[in-house]
């Protein structure tokens, strides 16, 4: 490795090494199709060509690998949630992420710098201690913490008692982490292709056919397809891709927004939020301060950045920490946020019996990437739902089970 | 600023209204097995294109229905309630009365 890196910057014409080779004509018939190219798709065909052997795979990309949803989120990773499900779920998730730059022999910049949220009112403390308890139980490290913890975590946060709504205490989660989000679909993509997976881009799945209650096969603007099997990993297009298979889903979809500064010298280490009003702060390794809040009021597929929301967030992000008064914002950007009643998301089996979703991602589905490659693809190799996506299952709906997980987002909606 | 026309209050900064959720006829819970209550309760259309949904004129409490693009956000058209319910009956009744 260092030979080869001596070679590279002593060489003059920088070598570019691709991460895979993009397929190139479409087959006639796949074993299995993934519809969708980001990081849960590569995540779920990575697992499936690695560990169960299922090789003769599609990845169909409308567009190019992780410039959905994958690109557009703030890279937040913690397990800090509160339903048994989604705690038991999400912590298994986080320390596959912390495996993740071994397993893929590449790093994806895993960085466990812990998550704070902070409480500016008795009802939050109630709810937080709530939290830590339901966390400590599941084997998480997450915990109240007092005013003087706080101002040690995070030296320059403001923690007057002048100020709009004083912090009064905080929930510290020290398995909270950051990763480069990009990394975490390439590693996949770059694992699965070697592995004999074909990742097809600027492919749109414009049908999907079914007969007797199976999918036959899908129709892309490059041609048919046949397939033994359908994953649908299209997070903010979840509810039109599963329409055209016939099966009504419980989403809206709402972006979510969020910005960035330009870079400065290193001086946040965890990651800050704040429910009351509605932020959340973290830092990059590049020094960029990352600022993302809630969804916008009202559902919308469009990925606009509004006026709005770079207002009410560099208003609630100053509030936090003042000399951000003084930054400069570098960009602002949206995704398209699958929204579910209970802010769980769908997984698992659906009404088309070879059909599988993986969809409702709304604000957590970055985190979740890769327990999702891990269960979807075990789903899909033995046709037996893992228990820990059990839960998650779209026949709740019909049941009235919902998973109410008031854990699920940083900054409230 | 966006701007919202409300059929009481004329046209409003967007951030005084509150999002309502689609428009579905609600069916009539006398006829209705729990899969279909749960699929009007819980399931959305969610289209990408104009769709009719309910919003809220939050200052004067005022619902009312828009037709709205989800795609390009263009608000098509703003009109009252009583456009689509013209009595105080569910539409079942109505349709049997019909």
């Amino acid at each position: 490795m260092p030979f080869g890196l001596l070679k590279y910057g002593l060489s003059t014409d920088y070598p570019a090494k691709h991460h895979f080779t993009p397929a190139t004509e479409l087959k006639k018939h796949y074993d299995v199709v993934i519809i969708g190219g980001g990081g849960h798709g590569t995540a779920i065909a990575y697992n499936l060509a690695k560990y169960h052997g299922i090789t003769n795979i599609a990845i169909l990309e409308k567009n190019y690998l992780g410039g959905g949803n994958t690109a557009r989120n703030t890279a937040v990773i913690r397990s800090n949630y509160l339903t048994e499900a989604g705690v038991n779920f999400y912590s298994e998730s986080v320390k596959l992420f912390n495996n993740l730059s071994n397993e893929f022999n590449y790093n994806v910049m895993m960085e466990n710098r812990g998550q704070l949220t902070l409480a500016h009112s008795d009802a939050a403390i109630r709810s937080f201690r709530w939290r830590a308890e339901v966390n400590q139980h599941l084997g998480v490290r997450s915990e109240l913490v007092d005013r003087q913890t706080i101002a040690e975590l995070v030296p320059n946060l403001n923690m007057s008692e002048d100020s709009r709504f004083p912090i009064m205490a905080g929930l510290w989660h020290e398995d909270g982490a950051t990763a480069r989000h990009d990394a975490v679909a390439w590693g996949y993509a770059k694992g699965a292709c070697e592995r004999g997976v074909e990742l097809h881009q600027l492919t749109e799945v414009e049908d999907i056919e079914i007969t007797q209650g199976r999918v036959s096969a899908v129709k892309t603007n490059r041609g048919r397809v046949e397939c033994g099997a359908v994953v649908q990993a299209v997070a903010g297009a979840s509810s039109i891709v599963a329409k055209k298979a016939g099966i009504p889903l419980p989403i809206h979809c709402y972006p979510l927004q969020a910005m960035v500064t330009q870079p400065y010298k290193p001086v946040l280490t965890p990651h800050v939020s704040s429910p009351q009003v509605h932020v959340y702060v973290h830092q990059t390794s590049r020094g960029e301060f990352v600022i993302g809040g809630g969804s916008d009021p009202y559902p919308l597929y469009h990925t606009r950045a509004t006026l709005e929301q770079r207002e009410s967030l560099s208003a609630a992000a100053m509030e936090l920490f003042p000399f951000l008064a003084q930054a400069r914002l570098l960009r602002q950007w949206a995704g398209t946020t699958d929204m579910t009643p209970d802010y769980s998301p769908i997984m698992g089996l659906s009404p088309v019996e070879n059909y599988y979703l993986d969809a409702g991602w709304g604000t957590w589905g970055f985190k979740a990437t890769p327990i999702c490659g891990v269960t979807m693809a075990e789903l899909v190799a033995t046709k037996k739902v893992p228990d820990l996506i059990k839960p998650f299952e779209l026949e709740r709906f019909y049941r009235f089970e919902q998973i109410n997980e008031a854990g699920a987002t940083a900054a409230s909606h | 600023m966006k701007l919202l026309t409300c059929p009481l209050n004329g046209p409003r900064n967007i951030s005084e209204f509150t999002y309502g959720g689609e428009f579905h006829l609600m069916p009539d819970q006398n006829k209705t097995d729990a899969r279909q209550w749960a699929e009007y309760v819980f399931f959305h259309d969610n289209a990408a294109g104009v769709v009719t949904e309910w919003w809220c004129h939050t200052a004067s409490t005022f619902w009312f229905l828009a037709e709205r693009n989800t795609i390009t956000d263009q608000v098509i058209r703003t009109f009252e309630a009583s456009e689509v319910f013209s009595q105080r009956k569910a539409r079942s009744v109505i349709e049997d009365q019909a």
